[in-house]
Formats: C-alpha cells, sequence, structure tokens
C-alpha cells in the first residue's frame, strides 16, 4: 500500500437505563420475564392508549448530559420515527430529533497515544423495540414485547475517534460514568449497552471525510475492536481498486469477522420524523438541573483521587478498584468494617482479581458480602488463622459467600498456637531430616526454609508461621 | 390546483405507508395530496416572521409518572388482539433470511 489513510470513527451508543417501569408505561423493565408478560396497550401500540413519561428517564438523561459536560435543552421534546417493522408495534418509535434534551458535551479519553476529547454531539431519550424470536419449525418470526418501551438513551458522538483503542477508552469512559450515576449496569453482553461504530477512511491530510458506513449489532469490546479493523481494511482495499465506499448500514458478524451490507431495503431511510401530539414538551428549570447536579455521585476519577490520599493506596491500585463501580462499592463496604484499606486493597486487588480471571468473570460478578471479607481479615490480624489458610477461606467466600467464622470452625483450621504440640512436631522434623541440619550449617540458609516448610504441612498449614520459625531456628543452633 | 404531485410521488408515499394502490386510486390520491398542501400553502400567505414556532396544541408540559410498576401480567388479553399467536408471542411471518 503506498498511501497512508486515516480512520475516522463516531459511536452512537444506545443504554438502557436502569428505571423500574418503562418510558411511557408502568410496566416493568425487569429482564427475563416470560414473553409478553410486561405489556400493555401502551407498549404494544394499541390505538387509542396515551404514553405519559416516567421522570425518572428525564433525571437519567439529566445526569448522564452534565457527566458529560453537556449543555441542557431545556425546552426539549419527543418526536415519531416512522418505520414499518414487528418489533415496533406502533410503526414509530418516540424519539427526539429536533430538541434532545443535552447536546454539545465531551468526555477525555486516554490511551496510549495520549489525552484527548471526544466530543459528544447529543444525547436523546427514546424507546426500545420488542424483541423477535425466529422460530424454525414453523417457519416464522414470534415478538415478544417485553422490551418494547425500555427507556434508553442514546448517546451520539463527534467523529473524534481514529482508532479502535480511542473507541475502546470512550466506550470504558462511558461505562464507568453511567455505572457510577446508577443510571445504567452498561453490560455489551446482555444488551443494556450497545454500540453502533461510524466508520470513514480518508486519505492522511485529506481535509474532509470519506464516505462512512454503519456496523450495528456489535456486543463486545474485543468484537468491536475487530470490526473497526476489517471495516477499516474493507474500505482502503475499495479505494485502492479505484472504486466508491457506499453509504449503507453494514451487519458486523463476528464468528466470520467480516461484515456484509444489510437488505437495500431496510436501508430506505425516511422515517418521516414529526413531533407526538401524545406527549407534551419537557420543561428543564434551573432549579432541576441544580437538583440533579447536587444529587450527582462520587465519580471514577474523583474517587481514585481520593482512595490515594484517604487511604494511601497507589494509583495503579485505586484504578483497578474503582475500574468498577460494584467493586468499589465492595471496596468501601469493606473498609467501613474493618477499618484496614490496604489489606481490603490487596484481597481484592490480588485473590479476588485472580478468581475472576481463572472463572472467566467481571468485577460486576462479585457476590460475596463485605461482612465476609472484613471478618476473614481480622481473623487474618488477630491470628485466629494465618496467611496460607486465609486464601483457602477466601476462595469459598469467593465462591459460595461462607462465613469464615463458621467455615474455619468446622473444617477446624485455627492456627495452632500450642507451643509444646509444634516443638514435639519440629523435634520430630529435625530428626528426620539430617542432611537438611547439615546442609544449613554448611551455609545453605535454604535449608531451613524446607525445614519449616515440612513443619507447615505436618501441621497442614495451621501453624503460625513466625513461631514455627522461629522454633526451627532454636532447634538448628542446638543441633550444632 | 397549485400543486401538481408527480407520479414518482405518489409511488413513493404509497411504498413508505405500505399501500398498494391501483391505477384509479393513484389518480384519486394524487389530486387530493394537491389540494392538501394548497390549503397548507395558505399559511404561508401570512407573516409569521417573530412567531415562536409551536410544537405542541397545549399549553401544558412536564406531564409525568412516577416510576412505579401499576402493570401487571395481562398477556392473555393483550394477545387476544392478535391475528396469531404462537407461545406467548405474536406471530408474524418471517423477518429474517
Amino acid at each position: 500500500m503506498s498511501r497512508q489513510y486515516e480512520t475516522v470513527i463516531g459511536l452512537e451508543v444506545h443504554v438502557e437505563l436502569a428505571t423500574r417501569t418503562k418510558i411511557f408505561c408502568g410496566c416493568s423493565t425487569e429482564f427475563g420475564g416470560a414473553p409478553n408478560t410486561h405489556t400493555c396497550p401502551v407498549c404494544t401500540g394499541m390505538p387509542g392508549s396515551l404514553p405519559v413519561l416516567n421522570k425518572q428517564v428525564v433525571e437519567y438523561a439529566l445526569a448522564v448530559g452534565l457527566a458529560t459536560n453537556c449543555r441542557i435543552n431545556q425546552y426539549c421534546k419527543f418526536d415519531r420515527k416512522n418505520y414499518f417493522y414487528p418489533d415496533n408495534p406502533q410503526n414509530y418509535q418516540i424519539s427526539q430529533l429536533y430538541l434532545p434534551i443535552c447536546h454539545d458535551g465531551w468526555v477525555e479519553i486516554e490511551t496510549l497515544a495520549g489525552r484527548k476529547k471526544v466530543g459528544i454531539h447529543e444525547i436523546h431519550m427514546e424507546e426500545d423495540a420488542g424483541k423477535l424470536i425466529h422460530d424454525e419449525w414453523d417457519d416464522c418470526t414470534l415478538v415478544d414485547y417485553n422490551r418494547s418501551g425500555v427507556p434508553l438513551i442514546e448517546i451520539v458522538s463527534e467523529p473524534d475517534m481514529r482508532s479502535a483503542d480511542e473507541v475502546i477508552a470512550y466506550l470504558e469512559k462511558l461505562r464507568l460514568i453511567i455505572q457510577y450515576l446508577g443510571a445504567s449496569d452498561c453490560k455489551l453482553q446482555e444488551g443494556s449497552m450497545r454500540a453502533d461504530v461510524n466508520l470513514s477512511v480518508r486519505e492522511a491530510g485529506a481535509g474532509e471525510f470519506g464516505t462512512r458506513t454503519e456496523m450495528k449489532n456489535i456486543n463486545s469490546f474485543k468484537a468491536i475492536a475487530r470490526a473497526i479493523e476489517g471495516e477499516r481494511k474493507r474500505q482502503i482495499e475499495v479505494l485502492e481498486e479505484g472504486k466508491k465506499v457506499i453509504q449503507e448500514t453494514r451487519r458486523w458478524d463476528d464468528n466470520k469477522e467480516s461484515s456484509r451490507a444489510m437488505r437495500s431495503k431496510e436501508d430506505a431511510q425516511d422515517y418521516r420524523y414529526f413531533p407526538d401530539p401524545d406527549l407534551t414538551p419537557v420543561v428543564i428549570s434551573d432549579q432541576w438541573i441544580q437538583e440533579i447536579r447536587d444529587r450527582q455521585p462520587e465519580l471514577r476519577t474523583e474517587k481514585m483521587v481520593r482512595y490515594q490520599e484517604e487511604f494511601q493506596i497507589p494509583q495503579y491500585d485505586a484504578e483497578i478498584l474503582t475500574d468498577s463501580k460494584h467493586m468499589a462499592d465492595i471496596f468501601e463496604a469493606t473498609v467501613e468494617l474493618c477499618k484496614k484499606p490496604k489489606e481490603v486493597s490487596n484481597w481484592l486487588m490480588v485473590e479476588a482479581m485472580r478468581l475472576l480471571k481463572e472463572h472467566g468473570q467481571d468485577p460486576e460478578d462479585i457476590a460475596f458480602s463485605p461482612e465476609h471479607l472484613a471478618r476473614l481479615i481480622q481473623m487474618v490480624d488477630s491470628g485466629v488463622i494465618n496467611r496460607t489458610v486465609a486464601k483457602t477461606v477466601f476462595e469459598e467466600i469467593f465462591a459460595h459467600n461462607v462465613d469464615p467464622d463458621a467455615y474455619v470452625e468446622e473444617k477446624g483450621l485455627k492456627v495452632v498456637n500450642d507451643e509444646g504440640t509444634l516443638r514435639k512436631t519440629i523435634e520430630e522434623i529435625v530428626a528426620a531430616n539430617p542432611q537438611s541440619v547439615e546442609d544449613y550449617h554448611n551455609g545453605k540458609e535454604k535449608a531451613m526454609g524446607f525445614l519449616v516448610g515440612q513443619t507447615m504441612r505436618a501441621m497442614k498449614g495451621k501453624a503460625d508461621p513466625a513461631m514455627v520459625n522461629k522454633i526451627v531456628k532454636e532447634f538448628l543452633i542446638k543441633e550444632k | 390546483m397549485a400543486n401538481v404531485i408527480s407520479d414518482e410521488t405518489i409511488e413513493y408515499v404509497g411504498i413508505l405507508a405500505k399501500l398498494e394502490l391501483s391505477k384509479e386510486e393513484k389518480e384519486e390520491a394524487k389530486k387530493d395530496m394537491g389540494r392538501m398542501l394548497d390549503y397548507i400553502d395558505m399559511l404561508n400567505e401570512l407573516d409569521t416572521s417573530g412567531v415562536e414556532p409551536m410544537s405542541h396544541v397545549f399549553a401544558m408540559n412536564n406531564v409525568f409518572r412516577e416510576d412505579v410498576v401499576t402493570n401487571g401480567d395481562d398477556r392473555d388479553n393483550m394477545l387476544k388482539n392478535a391475528p396469531e399467536c404462537k407461545d406467548g408471542a405474536y406471530k408474524v411471518p418471517k423477518t429474517v433470511e
């Protein structure tokens, strides 16, 4: 390839809001109900039904807008986006085109290429569509409207990103902000956060953007990175062949690692937007904005700084702990109970992260109670169990949320502090390993470690290592 | 009639609205649409500079509901509106290839 190309990327991110009810009716938003058990005349588009806006949706949208430095349209309203598809029972989606609730914001991202601001063009409120399930048996499609009317915000970025790294940093940033606000759990795999990628390429230094394509249906950070790489290559190939990129919507297939154009019929985009006459405008007062601002919780960056200052946690550790709101919540709750921030941080950073990795889980999946971790730390601290045993107990807490007191009692894991028993065991071990004793006296310090290890083994790990060390040393000196 | 609707326009609007019109119906629809646009054009005779565009007919705003579940499972009733259903879902012609 002789020419150099630059990739230009903008994202449309849909986020399902964590409200209890749908955006325009009192149906539950709970995930996983039997088909159509959370539906009513409003969310199935029955003639004559009237939508009424859920106030919490406006508050979440405002909270996200303020946290992403947006300007607020203090007079905003809803519009109808018209299209026919069975997942959309009204034949229009209620959305915001003309006066979206938030606009002209930005977030700062950091990648190896440095820090930069990614502009947010707008954030608007809208309703989700139903779910289509293909029925192989009858060769038909079955429609479940439980998701129809679930509130979404769509966050539209400016075309400010230039690489997959930047896209992922931007998505991570949004995820953390929104999770910290409690506005959504932002799980890509479960569809509560979904990203459409608008991508074009242009020759480096060109002033104008190339023709862009839109890719839908990408549900993991890794898939997004692969989709961006795949589409970038495809567009460059098209240009190198002297052809033109066609503006179209493409569906990324992560299994085949390629995208294909969606049917042109689906592309006929003439949505004939018009103001929804069923919904009144939303007027957002300065006072309301101030109330939302005042209620804004501590966000990730502030929390990271506070952990370093208040708990003397290194920056790297603070970053990992705050990388998930759930993890940060567990950290703080545990510290509150045991007052040992460094210990709590160590358990989470080392053992919990290791176990999560082993099980292929995310920090969001941590299910043990802070009380149990706090108690475990106290038990180590007061010498009830030693560190080796504590690791085993932690694994049980992590997997089954066991009560450490009960577990240690049941399995008989308490440290043996009975010096007589220890001395007797060590005496036997020293007697049984004359070679090690000799090695030690010949200057092989390691030999002592072997004897300590043997003792711990004989004591089934329950001895106090400091005491074992002390007694083994005594014996070795005596032997000389 | 000042506004003349072309064959292409009526064809396109028909596709968007999922309507299949006969030749006669198309001619009728062209006339109707032309007349409607003429009627709307009357508004252009007014000087509306300095008039705020109206976004809603009622002088109301901020009609909200609280985020409280009020609807239970009414699936059986809801599905009565469906021409066909299966396994608690609405049955429609196949949508995916």
